[in-house]
């Protein structure tokens, strides 16, 4: 009996191997055909599937371009081409042999839809068919989607894979993932508790869900190595995540220190209360946006630098408007705090005005460079690039300065007309000259910090507005007059910000923040640093 | 006529000047009607309501070309209420006392609707709110023609659940109103279909929040518990494009975590770039990319009276265009535009929508509507992946709600209440009006 069934299933498989093995090329290219048939996403969800039955490499080209939206099909039925570029650039391209076919009537055509499902039914395909690819990154992805979504019946699979893999990164992430696959599997207990020694290094959420699963279903040794693993990664998250919240804390820090620094100036040292920073630190977002689309234009090889050069440029306008308003406005009002705040807050809603008018009400769109997107992992913390630029770019543009402050004789003539006006005038110094050279860059400061501040906000005419009390926040706090007590301000108050929010969340946060500030002032009216000496009494 | 233009400038002047003596008798004599746009063109809010404030402009501009309404022309009274919510109560009332306007079409925010609603309850006037918003309202003098909550949040959750298969449940709201009320009613939702309490997260986070990476990476830890999970997101306005950014960036996939999101459409997207967020969903009863001949048409008309056709439509302007057509068949059917001959005439009242079936005005002032799931493509349109099979009546008392679920509206007589318990048989449970 058990030999005729052995028999049985012996014949059974090879018929099963040899069968589609002779038709291989006819059934693939038939199977690519019925995308042109197909209307529900579960009737191509199930061809997907019978492509990846197939096991041809020859099938990734068409699933990749099903993913990403570039399939499409004749209506009329039959033809189905990879579509590449839109409108009258599009080019098409037969989808396995990947050559390209001229004459095609795109208005016959119809996008093979695909939806969220659809998607993952393909990655999961694509991955089963890209784990012995000759590319490095491929496998390794391959690998990666495997670990995530660990599936018993890949074991086999992946057994093979590593036996051939030589790349050791790639080799340590398929066992991994065929660890993963091993707790899903119904293997012996030993088999799972080495899967489990495995995957304890890795240490991270996906494990963590999957050994506290194996944890809640199994008894005896293997729960107890579970629990010990799980509490393992469980202590090292912990860790993990303290430093995570410490970057965020210094990355919020770094955006606050920003839009705080050029305030710094005007208000810190200066003592002009300037509503209109805010709108210093728009204008500076929309001259980038400007600026990006005038590079567009002109040199579209530069497009991935257009922030770089748009740094000077949103300096050298915003400079240009505060020196303006200074001129214009606040020299005829200086020595009088209440004036000075309502005229540059009518200015403020004048330049908003403006932008909405020129540019429209709506947000803008600033891109976001390549090398200003995406992320990368520092063991369990992430940090993403937009981040980290904009926290190294606000550490220089604090350094230069405190350059400019402390080391050029614009910086001292600046120091000298703010600690004592008169005693400056009757030493030579041109003190209108002088205000006005400190609000501009103090203006263009804020500029600069506009074209940071495009890459993680919005481009609106509102820009300003969320800006401006969290920037007069840090000034105050940090001690008016002191450039490293806005550095201080802005770092701590960003950190302690980011240690609430998990927490007391979101809303609750901010005010716990604010209510701290307030008593800190109560304790320390003149902020963390205090100008001592002669020049405060004045 | 530039005649007839200076006079009426100078009879303009002259009511700022002699303010009382002037009464509305000069301009009944005028063969126009008035019809009052209440939409912030300066502030916060002007982002979103400028637009709808030109697509209002352009309907009476065609609605004057197929020869105006009741042999007369309309004539657009615009207000600017700058985002300002008691100023909206103000300028309602200087449209319907000083403009003596037919009616108002206008507002955005559920604090901006509930700042006028007394002012048109005092006045009678009518008002069309074009907005989806928490429900839990029925008020005479306003009809509502964005959705209520069973025609977006309920159905979106539907799809998620049957059709991607999500069990874990992040619901991200700004902190006011609309999300906290919606939240309400799609927690009771989603618990009454057996969902766990420990696998919904909620999150408020304040108005124009731009420090998302606790928040998102607190979603993807979420995530990473083996279980399918899907962020719904009632996020407003200015908060989504730091949101969506930090999302790209962190990496986080559609076909990993998908957001659906209530207040993200076409104009929103503008400001995005959205190659990183394909895959995302949006809910709304309007696309930009409907296929219908009545849609060319409109985006034909619209990009024609803006000058520009890189501007998209959205789910509001299509709110809008329905909204006005039935006011303007309301008109027709009364022969009047007296505001209770409207209220009664436009009950039942049927027209076109842009998705290629018809709109009805019901007795509870919503109307019917499709409702529609899209995902975010890389040009900024949405491609539509379901709708429902047929139209769904706005549900103003939410049948999830405890204290609301008894609750009925209909305007019409004899009945005509807007909080009617069928419990108890009396007009009057909860809410003011």
């Amino acid at each position: 009996m058990m030999l005729l069934r052995a028999l049985c299933l012996l014949l059974l498989s090879s018929l099963l191997l040899i069968g589609p093995a002779g038709a291989q090329e006819t059934s693939v290219n038939a199977l690519i055909a019925r995308f042109a048939e197909v209307n529900r996403f579960d009737q191509t969800e199930a061809l997907v599937r019978e492509l990846g039955a197939t096991g041809d490499p020859a099938v990734r080209p068409v699933l990749e371009a099903l993913a990403d939206g570039n399939l499409q099909a004749s209506k009329a039925g039959g033809a189905v081409y990879i579509v590449r570029g839109s409108g009258k650039n599009a080019q098409f391209f037969d989808p396995l042999t990947s050559e390209e076919v001229k004459d095609v009537a795109t208005s016959g055509l119809r996008k093979v839809k695909v939806n969220n499902a659809l998607r993952r039914a393909i990655r999961d395909t694509l991955s089963s068919l890209t784990l012995r690819a000759p590319n490095r990154e491929q496998r390794l992805a391959a690998a990666s989607n495997m670990l995530s979504n660990p599936d018993a019946a890949a074991i086999e699979a992946l057994d093979a894979a590593i036996a051939e893999e030589g790349d050791p990164a790639v080799r340590t992430r398929m066992e991994q993932a065929r660890a993963a696959a091993v707790l899903q599997s119904d293997l012996p207990d030993g088999e799972k508790i080495k899967a489990i020694e495995v995957l304890g290094a890795l240490g991270d959420r996906t494990v963590l869900s999957l050994l506290e699963a194996v944890e809640m279903r199994s008894q005896g040794e293997l729960q107890s190595t579970a629990a010990k693993a799980a509490s393992s990664v469980r202590t090292k998250l912990a860790a993990w995540d303290a430093a995570q919240n410490v970057w965020f804390g210094i990355s919020l820090g770094s955006v606050l220190l920003l839009a705080a620094i050029g305030l710094a100036i005007t208000f810190g040292v200066m003592g002009v209360i300037n509503m209109a920073h805010g709108e210093m630190v728009m204008l500076g977002a929309y001259t980038t946006f400007v600026v990006q689309g005038a590079v567009q234009s002109l040199l579209p090889g530069l497009q991935n630098w257009s922030l770089v050069l748009a740094v000077p440029i949103a300096f050298v306008v915003a400079g240009a408007v505060g020196i303006a308003i200074e001129r214009g406005i606040i020299r005829f009002l200086y020595g009088r705090p209440l004036e000075t705040l309502l005229a540059t807050w009518g200015v403020s809603l004048v330049l908003q005005q403006a932008v909405r008018t020129i540019f429209g009400p709506t947000n803008r769109e600033v891109a976001n460079p390549s090398w200003m997107s995406g992320s990368f992992e520092v063991g369990q913390m992430m940090i993403t690039w937009n981040r980290l630029w904009i926290v190294l770019f606000a550490l220089a543009v604090f350094a230069l300065l405190l350059f400019i402050i402390n080391r050029t004789p614009w910086g001292l003539y600046m120091r000298a007309v703010t600690q004592n006006r008169r005693m400056a005038a009757s030493m030579g110094i041109r003190t209108p000259r002088v205000d006005a050279f400190t609000f501009g860059l103090g203006s263009g400061v804020a500029g600069i910090a506009g074209v940071a501040l495009s890459q993680i906000g919005n481009v609106s005419p509102n820009l300003g507005q969320n800006y401006i009390i969290d920037s007069f926040m840090v000034v105050v706090f940090g001690g008016v007059g002191n450039l490293w007590g806005t550095l201080l301000g802005a770092f701590s108050l960003g950190i302690a910000n980011k240690f609430l929010e998990p927490y007391a969340g979101a809303v609750l946060g901010k005010i716990i923040v604010l209510v701290l500030i307030i008593l800190f002032i109560q304790k320390r009216p003149r902020g963390l640093f205090a100008l001592k000496g002669r020049a405060v009494e004045s | 006529m530039p005649r007839v233009a200076r006079v009426r400038s100078l009879l303009m002047g002259a009511t700022v000047l002699a303010g009382a003596l002037m009464s509305g008798e000069s301009f009944a004599q005028e063969d126009t009607i008035k019809v009052g746009i209440l939409h912030s063109l300066s502030g916060t809010m002007a982002i979103s309501e400028t637009t709808l404030k030109d697509v209002m402009l352009m309907l009476i501009e065609e609605q004057n070309k197929k020869g105006g309404l009741l042999g007369k022309k309309l004539e657009a009274v615009v207000v600017d209420p700058a985002s300002d919510w008691p100023l909206f109560a103000e300028k309602a009332r200087d449209l319907l006392e000083k403009e003596k306007v037919a009616a108002v079409f206008g507002c955005w925010t559920s604090v901006s609707r509930k700042s006028v609603l007394p002012v048109f309850e005092e006045l009678n006037g009518l008002l069309f709110y074009p907005v989806q918003y928490e429900g839990e309202e029925s008020q005479r003098n306003v009809f509502y023609t964005g959705a209520a909550p069973n025609q977006q949040a309920i159905p979106a959750v539907d799809y998620l659940m049957d059709v991607e298969g999500v069990e874990r449940w992040v619901l991200a709201g700004t902190d006011y109103v609309y999300p906290q009320t919606t939240n309400k009613i799609l927690q009771a939702y989603l618990e009454s279909k057996g969902v766990a309490p420990e696998d919904i997260m909620i999150n408020y986070t304040p108005f124009g929040h731009s420090d998302w990476q606790t928040i998102v990476t607190d979603i993807k830890n979420f995530g990473s518990a083996g279980k399918k999970t899907a962020v719904v997101s009632t996020i407003n306005g200015d908060a989504n494009v730091p949101f969506y950014k930090e999302l790209a960036n962190q990496g986080i996939k559609a076909e990993d975590i998908p957001v659906v999101a209530f207040s993200v459409g076409e104009e929103e997207l503008a400001g995005i770039d959205t190659e990183p967020l394909v895959g995302h969903l949006a809910a709304w009863n309007y696309f930009q990319s409907v296929d219908t001949e009545a849609n060319a048409e409109f985006i034909e008309t619209w990009h024609a009276f803006i000058g520009d056709d890189k501007r998209v439509t959205n789910d509001p302007m299509e709110a809008h265009y329905i909204g006005f057509n039935m006011w303007v068949k309301a008109v027709e059917k009364a022969g009047t535009t007296d505001p209770d001959a409207v209220i009664d005439a436009i009950i039942g009242v049927s027209v076109p929508n842009l998705s290629g079936g018809y709109s009805t005005m019901m007795p509870n002032h919503h109307i019917t509507k499709p409702v529609l799931i899209g995902e975010i493509q890389s040009d900024g349109q949405f491609e539509i992946v379901w709708e429902t099979p047929g139209l769904v009546v706005g549900d103003e008392w939410s049948d999830y709600l405890p204290d609301s679920k008894d609750l009925i509206a209909d305007w019409r007589a004899p009945l005509s209440c807007g909080n009617f318990n069928v419990a108890t048989g009396k007009c009057g449970g909860k809410g003011i009006n």
